[in-house]
């Protein structure tokens, strides 16, 4: 049959098809580079693209607003410019003790209420559940000013012209928490599901089998394990809230006085860069930069600090 | 350890055997057990006992139910969705699905180990083996300590880790991690231990540490292992029970032999093609 001879074998179809396939990657491995490099410098452009707008907007705020940081910018209420001193017009210490205390408020009940929601959205396989998320999707999607319409229906006037004995308390702070805190709820409920969802469930398990029930599971092993996730689902939520101007626009009326109780009417920051901007008086209009700068430095801190802390929350359990 | 009064003396049949270990009294009975997942089996025909304080072993290819049996028996399938248990599985006396005993109380008398090491990521290793007791409600600090010393000395773990107890579990290796399980499961002072191969994710010599456990841990707790590795169910169980996938690809129970006559003579011929490598 054969004749001993290496040509007398047939042809090894493996080997033929190792040889072809180094053959032709060899061939064409400087053109898989060069497209290689071409994508990373896509992305790099598509990088560029992002980030432009970005820092020039940080630059224009800071560029026009930072000058206006005084003492006074932190400590003082607005005033009219006078004549004399067109630059003398107080500060923003009411927005910012509104602020506060406003986004507080609605921190307050939205943090609990949205986690709680968050872990029976990722615990439970009920219709309502799936009912919950898309009710929450829905509420994401929302023009936020529809939030302020309801805090005013709900909160400022009541229902007392219903016949209903339920009067409204007023253009307040509590109102705009109440706004906020609607707006937080389902960001909060949506990112803390998905951080709750991703603890495995074989620490799950691991807890059931021990004999604990799911309550005591969900408190003790689950939000525990998820936690990094969850302080970023708060604080994502709650910077996004504190730059929301439209609903607590009508709602949270106007104070230009410092005023610490939620009942009363108060100012806010991103509703002063509304009122400064739209002034007749060129150097509030000014001024707004300023404040706008402020904003956006706290949510920037608040952004970071949630970053850092849950990573560093994550390095501390390795 | 208290002699519980509510075993179940074994049948006259094999009681006589000489060396057979359901000769001594009787800690779980599986009476006509199937478990189906939305409609579809995926074990039947389970009756067998598992015999107080020994190694009953579980063994047969993937997927013929040997982890969906395991999880019957403390009521893990009770939140899958779709997920039906049939026939009686007993603990003692008790009907563990009509007895009325809840299924956390029944969870802290049938506890488990993972396939997978699972310790909380978030708690030490203190935490993690006492996790069980305060789950439980336990809070006395001297009780806790005592049983954490006790379970890891018995999980071979203690002393390791006893002068790091407020380690991160995640700090130890994985086969470390895996004898941290067994402590905290043993910490509730379990009567039944159930093992879902507990070493297939291991080395070979922390595999050999724990099968070594397993002969020291029986005189505390009735252990119920699965594994696919049948040298292992040779090694350290005394009873084992061989599950193979019917025509309808569901599991089903074999043969359930004392060891050494089910790995030499079975009777079953299916039983001999398995444990002699015949089936892929
Ligand atoms: N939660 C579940 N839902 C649906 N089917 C499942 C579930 N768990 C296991 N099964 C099915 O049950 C059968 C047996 O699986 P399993 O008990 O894991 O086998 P083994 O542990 O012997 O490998 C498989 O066909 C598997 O797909
Ligand atoms: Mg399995």
């Amino acid at each position: 049959m054969t004749t001993g001879v290496i040509e007398g074998l047939p042809p090894d179809p493996i080997l033929e098809r190792r040889e072809m396939v180094q053959r032709v990657a060899r061939k064409t491995l400087d053109r898989r580079i060069l497209v290689s490099k071409g994508m990373i410098g896509l992305c790099g452009i598509a990088l560029l693209v992002g980030l432009v707008p970005l820092f020039a907007i940080l630059y224009s705020l800071v560029a026009k607003g930072v000058h206006w940081w005084s003492l006074d910018f932190f400590t003082k209420t607005p005033q009219f410019p006078s004549l004399l001193d067109p630059n003398q017009i107080g500060g923003i210490s009411n927005a910012i003790v509104g602020s506060l205390v406003i986004d507080g408020i609605a921190a307050l009940f939205a943090i609990p209420i949205g986690i709680v929601a968050g872990l029976f959205l990722a615990e439970s396989t009920s219709k309502f559940a799936s009912l919950l998320r898309t009710t929450a999707e829905i509420m994401t999607g929302l023009p936020s000013i529809l939030l302020g319409i309801f805090a005013y229906q709900m909160i400022v006037i009541g229902f007392d012209q219903w016949g209903i004995k339920l009067p409204g308390i007023g253009f307040s702070g509590i109102a705009g928490s109440f706004a906020i805190g609607i707006l937080m709820i389902p960001i909060i409920m949506k990112a803390s599901e998905t951080a709750l969802r991703g603890v495995p469930n074989t620490i799950r398990e691991a807890g059931l089998a021990l004999g604990a029930r799911r309550g005591v599971v969900a408190r003790r092993v689950i939000i525990p394990t998820a936690a990094p996730g969850l302080i970023t689902a708060v604080l994502l939520a709650f910077s996004r809230a504190v730059g929301e101007t439209a609903p607590i626009l009508w709602v949270i009326g106007a104070s230009t006085v410092v005023a610490w109780n939620p009942k009363k009417e108060m100012a806010s920051m991103p509703l002063q860069i509304f009122q400064s901007a739209t002034s007749p008086y060129v150097s509030l209009r000014e001024e707004a930069w300023g404040i706008a700068l402020l904003l956006v430095v706290v949510v920037l801190i608040v952004n970071l600090g949630s970053r850092l802390f849950a990573a560093w929350l994550q390095r501390e359990r390795r | 350890m208290t002699e519980r009064s509510t075993m179940v003396t074994v049948s006259a049949e094999v009681a006589g055997q000489e060396g057979d270990p359901r000769s001594g009294q009787i800690s779980m009975r599986c009476d006509d057990v199937a478990v189906k997942f939305n409609g579809r089996t995926a074990i039947r025909d389970v009756n067998f006992d598992i015999p107080k304080n020994k190694v009953t072993a579980l063994i047969g290819p993937s997927g013929s139910g040997k982890t969906t049996l395991l999880r019957a028996m403390n009521r893990l399938h009770d939140l899958t969705k779709g997920a039906v248990v049939s026939g009686s599985i007993r603990l003692g006396d008790t009907d563990i699905y009509k007895g009325g005993i809840p299924a956390t109380l029944l969870r802290t008398r049938v506890g488990m180990v993972f396939q997978r090491p699972n310790p909380f990521p978030t708690m030490s290793i203190y935490d993690n083996v006492v996790s069980g007791l305060r789950f439980n409600g336990i809070r006395n600090r001297a009780v806790l300590q005592e049983a954490a010393e006790s379970a890891l000395i018995a999980a071979a773990l203690w002393d390791s880790v006893s002068n790091r107890m407020k380690a991160h579990a995640s700090t130890l290796s994985g086969g470390e991690q895996q004898r941290l399980c067994i402590a905290r499961a043993l910490a509730v002072e379990p009567e039944v231990l159930l093992m879902d191969e507990p070493t297939s994710s291991l080395d070979p010599i922390s595999m050999r540490l724990i099968e070594e456990l397993l002969d020291e841990l029986k005189s505390r707790v009735t252990i119920i292992i699965v594994t696919h590795n049948m040298q292992q169910a040779a090694r350290v169980s005394d009873l084992c029970a061989f599950f193979l996938m019917g025509n309808d690809r569901a599991g089903e129970q074999i043969e359930v032999a004392p060891t050494k006559k089910l790995f030499s003579e079975p009777d079953d011929p299916r039983t001999l093609d398995y444990i002699q490598g015949r089936f892929g």
